[in-house]
């Protein structure tokens, strides 16, 4: 690990004047979980580490009137123990599949959703594409863990959100602070104070096509510091994971949905696969065949197969997609409570 | 009339010996008082890191040391290697550095200019024909990358197959894995005068003075090797490596104690895995299952050296009276191989019960007939027939097997059972050891032994006082260091018969010592005497306490030596038997495979420590359901780097992943009459092959490579289907 400089804001304010100090290379520490692991391999080399943890903003859960405030730095843990999220039973499905408790306790949601691939390529110092004198590893290599969608530009990784499949499909918005947002997106409980602007989190997220290209849409000197979910009392919603292991480890691939049910049938439904790309995968298409229908074994399985139907498997992955298959009917039949 | 003979009490009759004892030193390693090498930290301690090479296969270019000479707090820069010398794997150590603190020693690093020639590698251990076609040159000479390793012929294997009743042709493998000590490699290494003291983390501590002296050009007679505590060895830990050489060159050059310990990435690349095994196999039977022609081709790698699992032992166990069997190493640019517990027998094992369950799935037979009917054919039937019943019934085999993919499972979750079978040597090293009897009744205990983490210090305590007939706070064992009386290394199971036989037999003969001496004193016949409880019997009298009768022997402590023991002192044994059986749960959509339960039956002879032996059955079920299920060395064929050396991508398993592990011991008298015979490596062969036989008996067909994850399962039911 390389010597830095440590920041430890209490504003938000402060916290983004740390960040977009010209010239400096930085890098946020949330819960540190992956942090720590990405210094000790020097894949970041920051000049100046902003430790966000002392920032009360960033720790609240606050109710709206048509929704729900979470701050980014609430750990997977208070998300768990907040009575308030009690309607969102996706979030849930994915803090019990992270299993870990050293995660669960320091893990943040903002770090979640901000987390760099897990790409073996990208982890040995390949870059965020994993090329090698121009060569893609990923494609030409070992690629049994990478992308089966999105994947005909050089990005082949998978996006390593857990939180983001769930939230995608319940229409979250995230709150980016710092240099260069557009003003004025304050939050609902004060001035604002810092240049915030509040982004779907669907399109939060980019696929790189260079190596200097990030996974997110944050430029530097940005953060995410509040996710908000619609209140929506009528959508039911799950998310299930693929999981090789019992204890921590990453899902072969995921989904995370949400229904509205009415009379037996789909009115409404929001499908997003996770870890089958290198962004979060909405699928519409998936979504619109149950528009009408019941939710059954025989209709989630239509969807799912919809789901995946796209897929471009590389070399060694083709696997992934019955994976993917069965997480996307799986997490729509534990929506409607038929997971048996 | 006590006998006085060398050896055991009848079973039943041990006070101390058999019991569910808890590690002595269990408090201070779970409070965190005992001290690992990755503990030592003397004042003035230097930190040392190393650099590693980033290529498979390179020449060294260029090294310039100046610049990280120069960076602050670092004392001293170590070459390796030297320009020009060729890099056979990733990880291989090129420059050490000690420096005053962990970060300047990594700043260190980043100011060493080392420059590499990359040259063409090889690491598909897998790939026989690609290994065969692939171009690489070795010191500028073209290297031909695979040999022959020979080739067995006993009776006539093509006609037996040609007149068999059934035959199975299959593809069967097992990839490479690495240790997981928790502990890695490394040691501590100090300076006094022309005096070296290491604490090394080791399972040999009587044995690698020497290891130091040569390199060092110092006398063996003047190194000191300590290991107190060790967090893992499972055999890759004999030797003195290069860089715990170069950590006492460091701690020379500085005049200072110096701490170099591998980081968990380098620990996984160089410091030892177990070879792969992959084969071609036919087998063969009669219409009434019994196994009638073997034949097999194995090849796989152990790294640059280019072996595989040894030639004999295809098939394992079972051996008919028509077999060929085939061997070929592979030599790759993968890190070199080391003694992995059960050395060999656990891929064997694997290669070959799982082709035998497919023949008897094949002859319709159920699994555990098959095997039963083919006992004669192994080395242990009159174990293995007891053993298979007790596990059978463990397992409630009868209501659970079902003809292949037909049981009767619930949605997308198939279940099955997997029987295997094993064996092992576990015959005594050989240990000497010092004993003394104090004044006071106290009693010392010395071996230059190790404990590897299984217990052995408790087992040396336990023999002592029960022989005595005292607590065993009364007995201080002193190990772990090559101070005391040369004992063997820990490996091979050897150590608990090791160190148990020369214990017992020298506090036998200490003890008689002590009542000839009560026996004159108090004026009764030495030989009706006894030790129990803390005192001295004759019959049903009290004749004196210990701590009486060991004041008897004067001012001085009685000090016995006793050396390694034979066979025929009827302290110890060798060759075990041991069976295993798998219940598994597997998901046919998503091909994730959870263990339900483990039965394991294991002989052992005699037990000292029944929770201790219970722990290591449990370690053993627990790292084969890891090599199993999700345990492997990917090796990238294009980078050839190891590609998952991290605990995040290695993936080992869990408390949730182990499901119920049930052990039992088959101990009747005729097994407890052997004496004691070593147990570490048994319990870690079988799981492979029951657990992967498990697994077909619920899916319906062989995952024919393990470990059986997601990807393996789902392709060869895919395959299946096709």
């Amino acid at each position: 690990m390389k010597s830095f400089e440590y920041a430890r804001p209490t504003t938000e304010a402060e916290a983004v004047a740390f960040l977009g100090a010209e010239g400096i290379q930085t890098a946020i520490l949330a819960g540190g979980t992956d942090l720590t692991s990405l210094l000790r391999a020097e894949l970041l080399t920051p000049a100046r580490v902003v430790d966000l943890k002392q920032i009360p903003s960033l720790r609240t859960i606050t109710p709206l009137d048509d929704g729900i405030q979470i701050g980014a730095l609430c750990t997977l843990d208070e998300l768990a123990q907040s009575p308030q999220l009690g309607h969102y039973r996706s979030l849930f499905d994915v803090i019990d599949g992270i299993r870990a408790i050293q995660v669960q306790g320091c893990g943040t949601l903002g770090g979640d959703l901000c987390h760099l691939p897990n790409c073996w390529y990208f982890r040995k110092g390949y870059g965020i594409l994993g090329m090698e004198q121009g060569v893609s590893l990923p494609e030409s290599g070992d690629n049994r863990y990478h992308a089966i969608l999105g994947n005909s530009g050089p990005a082949k990784f998978v996006n390593a959100s857990r939180f983001a499949p769930a939230l995608i499909a319940w229409g979250a918005k995230v709150r980016i602070i710092g240099l260069g947002a557009a003003s004025g997106a304050g939050l609902s409980n004060g001035p604002a104070v810092v240049d915030a602007e509040w982004v779907p989190l669907e399109y939060f997220y980019s696929t790189p096509q260079t190596d200097r290209q990030g996974h997110t849409i944050l430029r530097p000197g940005q953060m995410i510091s509040h996710v908000w979910l619609p209140e929506s009392p009528l959508m039911s919603s799950a998310t299930y994971e693929v999981l090789q292991m019992e204890g921590l480890d990453w899902p072969l691939a995921a989904a995370g949905v949400c229904l509205q049910l009415e009379g037996g049938l789909v009115r409404d439904a929001r499908i997003v696969m996770g870890h089958v790309a290198p962004v979060p995968w909405l699928i519409d298409d998936a979504a619109r065949v149950l528009i009408g229908q019941p939710l059954n074994e025989e209709t989630a399985a239509t969807a799912a197969a919809f789901a995946v139907a796209q897929s471009t498997p590389l070399s060694m992955n083709a696997y992934k997609v019955q994976i993917a298959c069965t997480a996307v009917k799986r997490a729509l039949l534990k929506a409607a409570g038929q997971l048996t | 009339m006590v006998e006085r003979k060398i050896g055991w009490a009848p079973q039943g009759s041990h006070t101390l010996v058999g019991g569910e004892i808890p590690r002595v030193d269990g408090q201070v390693k779970a409070s965190g008082q005992a001290k690992y090498t990755h503990d030592m930290n003397s004042p003035g301690t230097l930190f040392a890191k190393l650099l590693t090479s980033p290529h498979a296969h390179a020449k060294v270019a260029l090294i310039n040391l100046e610049k990280a000479k120069g960076v602050k707090g670092v004392k001293a820069v170590l070459a390796l290697v030297k320009v020009g010398d060729e890099i056979r794997y990733e990880g291989w150590p090129i420059i050490a550095i000690a420096a005053e603190r962990p970060e300047y020693a990594e700043d260190g690093l980043r100011a060493v200019e080392v420059k590499f020639d990359p040259l063409p590698h090889y690491v598909d251990e897998a790939n026989l024909k690609g290994a065969e076609a692939a171009e690489i040159t070795d010191a500028g000479e073209p290297l031909k990358l695979t040999r022959t390793l020979g080739i067995d012929k006993t009776g006539d294997t093509d006609e037996a197959i040609q007149s068999a009743a059934h035959v199975h042709r299959g593809f069967y493998g097992v990839p490479s894995i690495t240790h997981m000590c928790l502990e890695p490699h490394g040691s501590h290494a100090a300076w006094k005068d022309e005096d070296l003291q290491v604490a090394l983390s080791t399972q040999n501590v009587s044995g690698t003075a020497t290891q130091y002296a040569l390199p060092l050009g110092v006398d063996a007679a003047r190194v000191a090797i300590r290991c107190d505590f060790m967090g893992g060895g499972f055999g890759s830990k004999f030797a003195v490596d290069a860089w715990d050489v170069a950590c006492a060159r460091l701690a020379k050059v500085t005049g200072r104690p110096v701490r170099l310990m591998l980081n968990r990435s380098t620990e996984m690349q160089i410091a030892g895995n177990r070879p792969s095994a992959f084969a071609e196999v036919t087998v063969a039977c009669d219409a009434e299952g019994h196994l009638t022609a073997w034949e097999s081709h194995h090849w796989g790698t152990n790294g640059p050296q280019g072996s595989t699992i040894a030639l004999g032992m295809a098939p394992y166990l079972f051996k008919p009276s028509n077999r060929t069997c085939r061997a070929t190493g592979i030599a790759t640019h993968c890190g070199p191989e080391r003694d992995w517990r059960a050395p060999h027998h656990p891929q064997a094992c694997a290669l070959t019960q799982t082709a035998l369950d497919d023949l008897a799935a094949k002859a319709g037979l159920d699994s555990l007939e098959f095997f039963r009917r083919n006992l004669d054919l192994t080395n242990l039937p009159h174990i293995y027939r007891p053993e298979l019943e007790i596990a059978a019934r463990l397992m409630d085999w009868e209501t659970k097997w079902h003809p292949r993919g037909q049981g009767a499972g619930r949605g997308a979750v198939k279940r099955g059972v997997g029987v295997a079978l094993h064996t092992w040597g576990g015959g005594p090293h050989q240990s000497n050891v010092t004993l003394k009897v104090h004044p006071d009744g106290t009693i010392e205990v010395l071996m230059g032994t190790q404990d590897n983490g299984t217990g052995t210090r408790t087992c040396i305590a336990q023999v002592t006082a029960e022989t005595f007939g005292v607590p065993m706070t009364a007995v201080k064992v002193s190990i772990g260091s090559n101070q005391y009386p040369q004992a063997g290394p820990s490996g091979g199971s050897t150590t608990i018969g090791g160190v148990s036989g020369p214990v017992r037999r020298t506090a036998q003969q200490a003890l008689w010592k002590i009542l000839d001496l009560a026996a004159a004193k108090y004026g009764v016949d030495g030989n009706s005497l006894f030790a129990r409880d803390g005192r001295i019997w004759s019959g049903e009298t009290l004749i004196c306490t210990w701590k009486q009768a060991a004041g008897l022997i004067g001012p001085m402590p009685l000090e016995l030596r006793g050396g390694p023991v034979t066979e025929e002192e009827g302290l110890t044994s060798q060759q075990v038997g041991g069976v295993q059986m798998a219940e598994v749960a597997v998901d046919i959509d998503t091909g994730v495979v959870r263990i339900v339960k483990m039965v394991a039956v294991q002989d052992m002879g005699l037990i000292v420590n029944r929770l201790l032996a219970r722990s290591q059955v449990s370690g053993g079920l627990i790292m084969g359901i890891a090599y199993a299920l999700s345990e492997e060395r990917i090796m990238d064929n294009k980078t050839g780097r190891f590609i998952n050396a991290n605990f995040n991508d290695y993936k080992l398993p869990r408390m949730g992943d182990i499901g119920e592990l049930v052990v039992e011991f088959y101990e009747p008298e005729s097994e407890y009459n052997r004496g004691v015979i070593g147990l570490g490596e048994p319990p870690v062969i079988s799981p492979g092959a029951a657990i992967s036989n498990a697994v077909a008996n619920a899916i319906g067909v062989r995952v024919p490579v393990l470990p059986l994850t997601p990807k393996r399962v789902l392709d060869a039911l895919k395959g299946a289907n096709r």
